[in-house]
């Protein structure tokens, strides 16, 4: 059933009250150029089968199958979800409410919620995390938003170079419009930030990094940290790959203030690069500047254990213009799965699978080195490094996907500077075949 | 909440319309909320200060009140310098309920002294209130 509410009547009476000409001079303050209006070019109408076939046609042009080793990383990575996560984070009741607009009502998807917050909060050593955000991009660029909110006077902020270059285009597209300045900050031999010229920037709010950052190179987060921190500015780091802390000291320890980044690792498949979660957290002295949603424990009338929505005087349905964010959401059913995921491994289990991606990936970088190829940046890494090879790759790289396996991404199109240098990822899922597989076509 | 004829409004301090008291202290000046504002925002949960040795300008916003309903601005009665907060305030924000004329919230070196005379009585922020 189509739902039009209004009839032609009401719409023109409407209109007539608000003194709009039609529907469209509700469009005026839209540029032109910005309006769509010619019709649709869209093909015929097709029937259920016809639908189906293209639908097939479409698949089967891209590498959705699980036969498809993905060597690639960059920001979405192939894990294996295993099937207690799969089979409860399907269940109908959690793909209901996103985020629930009667909270209280919902106690147990604020315990969910709350779970999820916990088990990140520890695993990034941070005090608090929110019910989640977006994606790693959007919840960069809201945590140096709330690096401005807190420095108050400050208009600039620094971001490495070595961040994923897709999430520092968000990031100026979040704070460019709105008077804010994003000074890059580049990237040495070793694939670490350079933060000597950090001194020389004068009002600067927060500093950003990646670790591990987009080369796959670890950065020294305590290092930085107090460097940053030396010039006044707030640390606020982000990952692509949360796994890396269950090996690595996590950016809280480290110094962090504000820890943010992508999720998909735990438990939620790559897709076609989304839907994603948006992790975020920081340390309690800037709890009231964090953005979005916050679920606490407390008791009710009678001392029984209950969740609600709490310091929810930062959100805009009761801060207007002063709120933290325009985030009133959050991403439920994904954050919901990295909880499972999370408990489902436990911490030791993360912990071994974080050893076993760093010890494979060691195994591949070792193997094309032997085959010839250079490693590109001397820091250490963990499930992705850089890699130029001798010869042109690209001949290699297409035998290899005729095999069903996608080694490794040209960085050119991302770092004009880096054409024919390829990162690689390596998962737990990718065997000891098929490395040896991609090192033999490198050595040929 | 109180009626209007209810509300505690001392007579040796001056108003604003923003329901912000000053109070002449020897060469600094106290400010405050006053009982109407506590009223109105209910128990409040959090006061956010600013730091020792920052300037405003009368009218700029200094800091904010959290209630559990709602967040308000704080707005600078005179311009001036900070010499002072009511640290209490932090883990006590509940004293500005209790006392809203005794928890001053932050203590200025005035830049203009003059600008006392131009807030309100509080017979004409009396009238103010009942518009």
């Amino acid at each position: 059933m189509r739902y039009l509410p209004h009839t032609p009547e009401e719409i023109a009476a409407m209109l007539a009250t608000i003194g709009a000409p039609n529907l469209d001079g509700l469009f005026d303050t839209v540029p032109t150029d910005c309006r769509m209006t010619g019709s649709w070019s869209l093909p015929a109408p097709k029937n259920e089968w016809e639908l189906n076939e293209h639908m097939r046609a479409l698949a089967s042009a891209m590498q959705t199958n699980n036969r498809t080793k993905v060597l690639v990383g960059a920001g979405s990575y192939q894990h294996h979800i295993p099937e207690t996560v799969r089979n409860l984070a399907s269940r109908s009741e959690f793909l209901t409410a996103y985020t629930p607009y009667q909270p209280e009502m919902a106690q147990g998807t604020l315990q969910g919620i709350f779970e999820y917050q916990t088990l990140t909060a520890r695993l990034l050593g941070v005090d608090v995390v929110n019910a989640s955000m977006y994606d790693g991009a959007s919840a960069l660029a809201e945590a140096l938003l709330m690096g401005l909110r807190i420095a108050k006077k400050h208009k600039r902020v620094a971001v490495s170079k070595a961040i994923h270059p897709h999430y520092r285009a968000v990031v100026r597209a979040y704070l460019q419009p709105a008077g804010f300045e994003v000074v890059e900050l580049e990237f040495l031999a070793s694939g670490r930030t350079d933060l000597s010229g950090l001194a020389d920037l004068d009002d600067l709010a927060a500093v950003a990094l990646q670790s591990p950052n987009f080369f796959g190179v670890i950065e020294d987060l305590e290092g930085s940290g107090t460097a940053i921190h030396g010039v006044g500015a707030l640390f606020v780091t982000c990952f692509t790959e949360p796994l890396a802390y269950g090996l690595l000291r996590n950016p809280g320890s480290c110094g962090a203030d504000i820890v943010c980044g992508e999720g998909q690792s735990f438990g939620i498949a790559p897709s076609f690069g989304g839907p994603g979660l948006g992790m975020f957290g920081c340390k309690e002295p800037f709890t009231r500047n964090l953005p979005g949603r916050l679920v606490g424990e407390t008791k009710d009338l009678e001392g029984r254990r209950g969740y609600v929505l709490t310091l929810a005087t930062r959100e805009q349905h009761i801060r207007r213009e002063k709120a933290t964010s325009n985030i009133c959401s959050n991403q439920g059913i994904c954050a919901l799965t990295a909880a499972m995921y999370l408990a489902s491994l436990g911490g030791t289990g993360i912990r071994q699978l974080a050893r076993l991606n760093h010890d494979k990936t060691q195994y591949l970088l070792n193997s094309l080195v032997k085959a010839g190829a250079r490693r590109l940046f001397g820091g250490p890494v963990f499930n992705e490094f850089v890699v130029e090879f001798p010869a042109d790759f690209r001949p290699a790289r297409e035998r290899l996907l005729a095999e069903n396996i996608v080694a490794g991404l040209d960085l050119g199109a991302l770092y004009p500077e880096l054409a024919d240098c390829y990162l690689f990822c390596v998962t737990e899922m990718i065997s000891k075949q098929t490395m040896d597989t991609i090192a033999a076509e490198v050595g040929a | 909440m109180k009626e209007l004829e209810e509300l505690h409004l001392p007579d040796d301090i001056r108003y604003t319309d923003e329901h912000e008291w000053a109070r002449i202290t020897g060469d600094t000046v106290r400010i405050g909320v006053s009982d109407y504002a506590q009223d109105q925002l209910g128990d409040i949960v959090f006061v956010e200060l600013p730091a020792i040795g920052d300037s405003f300008a009368k009218g700029d916003e200094f800091g904010t009140l959290e209630s559990v309903k709602a967040v308000s601005e704080l707005y600078m009665p005179m311009s001036g310098k900070v010499v002072a907060v009511n640290t209490a305030l932090t883990d006590s924000p509940e004293l500005i309920n209790q006392e809203p004329y005794g928890a001053w919230i932050v203590e200025i070196k005035p830049a203009d002294s003059s600008e006392y005379e131009q807030l309100f009585s509080a017979a004409t922020y009396l009238d103010l209130l009942q518009g």
